[in-house]
């Protein structure tokens, strides 16, 4: 009964979670109209954090995506090119593709950014860890945003 | 890039898995398409993973003098004469010269009708030495087994990829079959989402290839040393942050054996250069 009433309650805000003691807390979302539409825990993202994450290992963005970041020299094209992507999508729907992006193409290469359940074989040093912290993927969000066409 | 002309039909047939189970004759529980990938047919036609390499490694691999992979071949051929038996034998005492093994290295992994198992070339050179040379195995991935095996596989140079998938190996060849299509590690990907239908894409500086084995044992420039398949199974598990399968276990096997039936018909490759 209680189970059930979880269950539901989950279902109708669409919201995944992870209650295991030993992963990093998951934020709570909802998805509204294909976009995650409020930050992850409320957080502010800080674009200058966002960017390093991008061009680093720890987003690892470019090893599928081109991205204005001139001093990394090697950029993937599995996925769009971020060039103006903040004229292209707003905040929730980058925050969609970030954190579920199997909602909007069950065949995308696009990893889960944030989510710890539901996966396979996920390496000892890795288990029960999203890839981005909700505060990383709202500075991720952030520096996304400040990427416009008018290369402002 | 390849791929995308035949993207908008796939989806619709992935959107209909019953269709898709029903063509393909599968008996799949549902559950079991879960977290899974469709199986996609073998490439046609399948490419070396020489043709997506950069003209510097293909330069390396061509010339005999600058492929450092010969000195495993070279290892390879003074312990084919080598006497290391309880009785002093050597591969040779058996098998006479190493030619007499052409052919033989494009058709592995294969059924072992000893144990009934599932094994690759090296794991045939170890039963080869405990059964008939009474000495233990090499370990697995160590220098001189790696050094047997590229000098056999070299033996079959430009030979076709045929391994046998039917009677007793179609539970191992299914089994291979639903591995490469299952989603894992954190990346939560699975072999066919790059190695079919994202072939030719850049994943930061390298191209994605076939996944095509037929070059393998092979030297691999970011290690700077000889490499089984299993062990470059391992290396594409930890990209994708998922746990590696122990080198000579079943599963990757099992794995190895529908690769190389992907790449039925491609040349061997021995010893290639990859990345």
């Amino acid at each position: 009964m209680v189970l059930a009433v979880l269950v539901l309650s989950a279902a109708s805000l669409s919201a995944t979670r992870s209650d295991t003691a030993d992963s990093e807390p998951v934020a709570i979302y909802q998805i509204v109209n294909d976009s995650i539409p409020k930050p992850l825990d409320g957080l502010a993202g800080d674009p200058a954090r966002g960017r390093a994450i991008v061009a680093g290992r720890a987003g690892n963005c470019l090893a599928c995506h081109h991205a204005p970041i001139p001093e990394e020299p090697f950029h993937g094209d599995l996925g769009p090119p971020l060039e103006g992507i903040g004229d292209r999508a707003t905040a929730g729907a980058l925050r969609l593709r970030l954190v579920a992006p199997r909602t909007l193409n069950p065949d995308t290469v696009m990893p889960a950014f944030h989510q710890v359940d539901g996966l396979r074989r996920v390496a000892p040093q890795h288990r029960g860890r999203p890839l981005l912290t909700a505060q990383e993927v709202e500075d991720v969000i952030a520096y996304l945003l400040t990427l416009r066409a008018d290369g402002r | 890039m390849a791929g995308h002309g035949r993207g908008p039909v796939r989806r619709r047939l992935r959107r209909l898995p019953w269709l898709w189970s029903a063509v393909a004759g599968m008996a799949v529980a549902w559950p079991a398409w879960v977290g899974s990938e469709l199986p996609a047919p073998a490439p046609s036609p399948p490419r070396s993973g020489y043709e997506f390499a950069r003209p510097e490694t293909q330069a390396i691999q061509d010339d005999e003098f600058a492929n450092p992979g010969l000195f495993w071949a070279e290892r390879g051929a003074e312990l084919w004469d080598s006497p290391d038996g309880v009785d002093g034998q050597s591969c040779s005492s058996c098998h006479g010269a190493a030619d007499a093994l052409a052919g033989v290295a494009p058709t592995y992994p294969k059924i072992d009708l000893a144990s009934g198992l599932l094994i690759n070339l090296e794991q045939r050179i170890n039963a080869c030495r405990t059964r008939h040379m009474g000495i233990g195995p090499y370990p697995l991935e160590s220098d001189p087994l790696l050094s047997l095996s590229v000098y056999v596989t070299q033996q079959s140079a430009g030979q076709p990829l045929q391994v046998q998938i039917d009677g007793p190996a179609q539970p191992w060849f299914e089994r291979g079959r639903s591995l490469y299509a299952e989603r894992v590690g954190q990346m939560n990907v699975a072999c066919t989402q790059c190695h079919d239908q994202r072939v030719g894409h850049l994943l930061r500086a390298e191209r994605i290839s076939q996944g095509q084995i037929n070059g393998f044992p092979a030297y691999l420039l970011r290690w700077g040393t000889v490499s089984s398949v299993h062990r470059r199974f391992q290396f594409c598990n930890e990209q994708a942050r998922a746990e590696p399968l122990p080198i000579g276990s079943d599963d990757y096997n099992a794995l190895q054996l529908y690769v190389a039936w992907r790449g039925t018909g491609l040349a061997v490759e021995a010893p290639a250069v990859r990345r």
